[in-house]
Formats: structure tokens, sequence, C-alpha cells
């Protein structure tokens, strides 16, 4: 059977050879490194999901390189106030259309989920895939008042935030937006700080990195002397980001490498930046497992108020971090356990019920664990 | 469980296993439902076997409701154990039904009949209220005359996993068809009989079933818990072509989930493999046949599906959690 006739390969970003090659140097770098072993945060949560796809958390682990998951899932890291200020906003108010993206919608907090929610006289759910579906409902429902709830890092925001602005020109009077709007740096600082989780380099999430660009993160080479790589999101990419930490390591020279240029530039992507700077602004904000953590998060500009479902609505948020009894997402968030570690997993904790937030999202950590086993 | 069917429940994942396990079986229990294969084998020496198709849209590329409906109770008859022989045919029509979408259904439910060589001998006619159903719903039971008993007692270590094509074929059509994603493809539905397997129940196959719902992944873990060794995958040897490979990455789905309408797995002695895949190479329905894994003894426990993924890699698949793509046949 000629090869071309059969399944397309795989593609060289995760062709078995190059995988075995680039597992070599990675072992020889860590060699080089010195010490019995390393530990390295992946901090974005789509990393998380390809480094347990591909089996490559166990690979590495036999050549003496840890991974461990960092902050970096939208979902998991929002707290449950602002998912319970959802609920609430569809259970007690009528003809109002709340929109989310559809994993936002299972998050268990202690007054439910939205997917198990009984929504108001005339309200209801939506699940959506893009900002602007949500702002196309308010368009065709001019009766109704539609919130979209939208969390995200530096690559969801600007398109949320847009969007927003978009509804405000257009003059379109019922449409708000619910912010958990995130920026990765801050807790990188958080978790350095508090030193509570031996991480000796961190593997930077490519997209975000493409928007806010690789100076964003010199504070953790400078201040704290960690090593650090841009990595796509192939498992080669991500085998060639480790052999650069690797590779700084045994220099003693940790900086911000970049291996992921086919998608970020040296200076991100002003454009985007911009269109953040004019929307919003920087806020304290409470990140679930972390607390509260200086200039987190994003806030509408007070002339963007009229699209800000917190201040329309008079919610209150922000102020504690609630979460279910046994749950330890926050400590998994933090890298300072693994998914198997929480008694819960796997246990009461399941895809199909989770208990937690990482258990819930495509770029959670316990999903991950629990969907992609390991052999044993 | 809370008090209302859920989406998953039709997913042909863990929910249905455990929703057919706890709900219905209790009601019915006897000793011909209980095992829950694809069709039961009676003391007569004949097998049985229903099946419901409520697909959406009722035309898609590659085929139709009517197609679909043939076909789909045919192989169910096929991979276990029995020649298909003659079809009830149960229409269920919803109010305003176009007569010439009704023509059609019925011409392709005519001429996969004759392709699969069954002949529907009952049926009936049902009409409900606009608004009641949605256009075409079919049911189809089947009889066919037992050829061979298969069991997974049967399977041995070192047994092949063949694959009869590339799967996901059928999903990713009727999923596109619908244009949900605003784009298109060339992807056909692989929907076909597979009548062409019977004479393998000859040469030595073990089992067979043909990979629907829940897709190649939910079947071989089905499998593996009920044989004492553990199966291992290869990703890159499951068949799967580059449209569906490619729509699969754009989704965000994995085509190991996915359900076919035409493909089988079949698990082979060792010693007779090449013979076979040779033979079913010679088949339109098994041209691009492979072999996409091994039942193992030397790595993972009993009971698990092991994937070596294209990277390399070791993990665990498990079934289908939650439905992906409701109404796909």
């Amino acid at each position: 059977m000629n090869k071309k006739g059969a399944a397309a390969g795989p593609g060289p970003y995760r062709d078995k050879k190059t995988i075995a090659a680039l597992l070599r140097v990675v072992e020889e770098r860590r060699r080089a490194a010195g010490g019995p072993s390393c530990r390295i945060m992946e901090v974005c949560g789509t990393h998380t999901m390809t480094i347990h796809r591909y089996g490559l958390k166990k690979m590495l682990q036999d050549v003496g390189v840890g991974l461990v998951a960092g902050p970096g899932c939208p979902v998991c890291i929002t707290p449950n106030d602002i998912h319970e200020a959802a609920i609430r906003l569809v259970t007690e108010r009528e003809n109002l259309l709340l929109a989310a993206f559809g994993d936002m919608t299972r998050v268990p907090t202690k007054i439910g989920s939205l997917q198990k929610s009984a929504a108001a006289r005339g309200s209801r759910i939506q699940i959506v895939y893009s900002p602007a579906e949500s702002l196309e409902s308010a368009r065709r429902n001019p009766d109704k008042e539609v919130v979209f709830f939208g969390a995200g890092f530096e690559t969801t925001v600007p398109a949320i935030a847009l969007t927003a602005a978009k509804a405000l020109e257009d003059g379109i009077v019922n449409y708000s937006v619910l912010s958990a709007f995130w920026v990765i740096p801050p807790p990188l600082r958080a978790i350095l700080e508090s030193g509570r989780s031996r991480i000796d380099g961190f593997l930077y999430p490519g997209h975000v990195s493409a928007i806010i660009g690789p100076q964003a993160y010199d504070f953790v080479a400078e201040e704290f002397r960690r090593p650090g790589a841009i990595a796509g999101f192939e498992p080669a990419d991500i085998l060639l980001a480790i052999i650069s930490i690797l590779e700084q390591i045994a220099a003693g020279r940790p900086r911000v490498a970049n291996e992921y240029t086919r998608v970020v530039s040296p200076d991100g992507n002003p454009t985007a930046r911009a269109v953040l700077d004019r929307i919003l602004e920087p806020k304290d904000a409470v990140w679930r497992g972390l607390g509260r953590i200086s200039k987190s998060g994003l806030a509408f500009r007070p002339a963007f108020a009229a699209a800000d479902a917190e201040k329309k609505f008079g919610l209150k948020l922000g102020s504690t971090d609630t979460e279910l009894p046994g749950c330890r997402c926050g400590d998994v968030l933090k890298g300072l356990i693994e998914p198997p570690q929480c008694r819960l997993y796997g246990r009461v904790c399941t895809p199909e019920k989770p208990h937690g937030p990482c258990m819930v999202s495509f770029e959670g950590s316990c999903l991950a664990f629990h969907k992609y086993g390991t052999p044993s | 469980m809370s008090g209302k069917i859920s989406l998953d429940l039709g997913g042909g994942g863990k929910a249905m296993r455990d929703f057919i396990a706890g709900r219905i079986l209790p009601a019915f229990k006897n000793p011909l439902l209980s095992p829950l294969l694809d069709a039961s084998h009676l003391p007569e020496g004949i097998a049985f076997t229903t099946d419901s198709y409520v697909v959406d849209p009722p035309v898609f590329p590659g085929g139709d409701i009517g197609k679909l409906a043939v076909n789909g109770t045919v192989n169910d008859l096929v991979v276990s154990g029995a020649d298909p022989r003659y079809l009830s045919l149960g229409l269920i029509l919803e109010e305003g039904l176009e007569w010439s979408l009704l023509d059609r259904i019925l011409k392709s439910i005519r001429t996969a009949a004759a392709g699969a060589r069954v002949r529907i001998v009952t049926g009936d006619t049902k009409v409900v209220r606009r608004g009641q159903g949605d256009k075409i719903y079919i049911n189809t039971s089947g009889i066919g005359g037992i050829i061979a008993s298969p069991s997974p007692a049967l399977i041995r270590p070192g047994d092949a996993v063949i694959v009869t094509g590339p799967v996901g074929d059928h999903s990713l059509a009727i999923l596109i068809a619908r244009g949900d994603y605003g784009f298109q493809s060339a992807i056909k539905s692989d929907c076909a009989p597979l009548n062409g397997l019977l004479p393998f129940w000859k040469r030595g196959v073990r089992w067979m079933r043909d990979i629907t719902r829940g897709g190649l992944a939910t079947v071989l873990t089905e499998l593996a818990g009920e044989i004492p060794y553990p199966i291992l995958l290869e990703e890159d040897e499951v068949p799967v072509s580059a449209p569906v490979r490619g729509a699969s990455e754009i989704l965000g789905i994995d085509p190991l989930y996915l359900a076919c309408e035409g493909r089988a797995v079949l698990i082979v002695p060792e010693a007779g493999t090449e013979a076979i895949l040779r033979r079913l190479r010679t088949l339109p329905l098994g041209r691009k046949a492979r072999i996409a894994g091994r039942v193992q003894t030397g790595i993972g426990r009993p009971g698990e599906l092991i994937l070596r993924t294209s990277a390399g890699g070791l993990r665990l698949l498990e079934p289908l959690t939650s439905e992906l793509l409701p109404r796909i046949c």
C-alpha cells in the first residue's frame, strides 16, 4: 500500500523521528544543566493539553525534565464570584440573554452551574463561538438585554473589547460584557514572589506572547534569574523551547527566548495592544487560588461604562475567592500539586461531573490528566 | 442523575452505556438482550437487530437518511456474524415534508437494499403534526442468518487490529453540511454496506465491530474492557484522509472519536493477518485497510486501550464522555 494513499502524515512538528531526535538533545542538555532534575512551568493551558495529548509529559519525565501546569486557563482562574454573578443575572432577571463560550457554562459553584440553572422568564443562555455572535443576538433581540460573559487573556480580550466598543458605536444599548479579563505577567510574579513552588524555568504561552511580545517577561529573567522560552503548540515547538531553557540554565544566563518566531514577532502585536489600551485599563484582580494580584486584570475605561455589565447591573465582584469544599483547583493553578494529588480527582470530580473548573475547561490541567491518562 | 434526558445519552459514549445498563436493561433483563451486542443471535439460528435514524440534515454529501437506514442495520448484522436477509421499514414523517424529498429517500432505500442484498418485507408509516418531528425519521429492523459466533473470549495477545478504511468522514460530512462552521469541504459520508466482510468470518477473523457513534476509540475501549489484555493503537497507522485530518484540527475534534457508517474494525489472529489484509484490500470497502494496532501483553494493564501518539508518547484512550455531535445517524 502506498504511503500516500493512507493517512496523511503527522507533519514535521509532531513526527516520531523528529521528536525522538529532539528528546535526545533534551536529555543531553539536561545533563549539562547539572543537578538531578529540573522543573519547568508551562504557563498556558493549551500547552498543557499538547503535553498530555502527545504523551510528552512521561517522555520528558524519563529524561529528568518535570513539567508543572501554571495559571494559564481563563475559565479556571476566574473565581467563582464572577461565575455566580453570571448565574444570578440569568436566573434573577427576566428577558436577559446570557452568551458565553461553552465551557464557561459548566463551571460548578455553590449555586450550581450556568448550564443547569433555570433561567428567569424570557431569559436564556446562548453558547457562542465568538463575541461577534453575541452582538448579533443583541441586534436581533432588541427587547432583551444581551450580556456576553467573556473570560480571557491578552489573546481573546482584544476581540471582546472591540465588540463592546462596536456596540456603543452602533448605538446598541441592550448589549454589555461581564468581563473576566486577565493579563499573564503579574501572576508569574506572584508565583515567583511566593516562593512556594520550585520552578527552574518557564514555558511562555505562544498566543499571548504574540500580543504582548517577549519583553513582557523580561522581569522574570532579570529580577528572578529564571530562564524561559516562548513556545508554539506542537510537540516539536515545546521540546525546542525546553532545550532553550536547559541551555540557559547550563550557561547561567537566563533570558526570554523566542522559539515561536513563525508567529511571535519581537515586538508582539502593537495594534492589538493599542486596542486594549484604548478601551481597557489595568485593575487589581482576584485570581482563583492566587488571590488578589496587583494590576492583573483589565476593566473597561469610564468612556465604555455603558457596555460594562458590572456597572450596568450594579454587580459586586472581586471580593472573595470561594472554591467548593475539597476542591484544590487553586493549588493546581499555583503549581503546588498535580491533579491526582487532589482527593476529589477521579473519584467525585470527573469530566462528566466536574467539581472544579480545572476539570471543566478544555485547557484545564485536571481534564488534561483525566482525558489523557498515562499507561501503567 | 438529574430529572431529564440529556443529549449525552444518545452519543454512543459512556453516558449512553450507563443509561442503557442502568435504566433499560433492568426492565427487560434476559440472556438474549443482556450482552448488548449489535444484533441478538436467537436460538432459531437467526440474528435480529433494530436501529432508528434521525440524521440532520436528511440529505448529506455521500448519502441520505434512506441509504443510512439500510446500511446501518445491515452492518449491525454483518459484524455480529450474520448474513443480512430481510429488513422492516418504519417511516415517521412530519406534516409538510416535500414529496420530492420522500421520493428521493425511498429511491435510495431501494438502491441500498439491492446493494446490500436485503429485501424490505414489512413496514409502517406515521405522520406527525408540523413541529412534532423534524422532516423524517426512519426505523429499520433486520434479520439475518447466523454464520459465525464471534466472542471477545477468542482474542489472544499478538492479534492484529485492522481498520478497514479511513475514519471520520461520515461525522464530518454531516457536521459541515449543517453549515454551522461557515466552511465547505469535499468530505463525503462513507456510508456503505459491509456485506463484503462476511466471507472473512470463515477466514478466522475473531471479532468485528462497525465504527459508529463514539468512533474507533470508544469501540476499542469497550473491547479492551472485555478482554484480559491491553490493546495498543498506533495513531500514525489509523487511516484518516487528509481532508478529515485538516477539518478535525480546525474544529478541535479527534478523528478517533468520529463516527463512520461504512467502516469496521477487525481483530485478526497474528498468523493470518497479512493474508486477510491482502484480501481486504482487493475489496472497494477495504482498499485503504491498515493494521492499526495489536493486542498486547508487555505493556499497560488488562482493560487499557493505549495510544502510541504520532509524537511517540504513550497515553490511555477513554471512551467518548460527552456528546460531540447529536443526530449524526
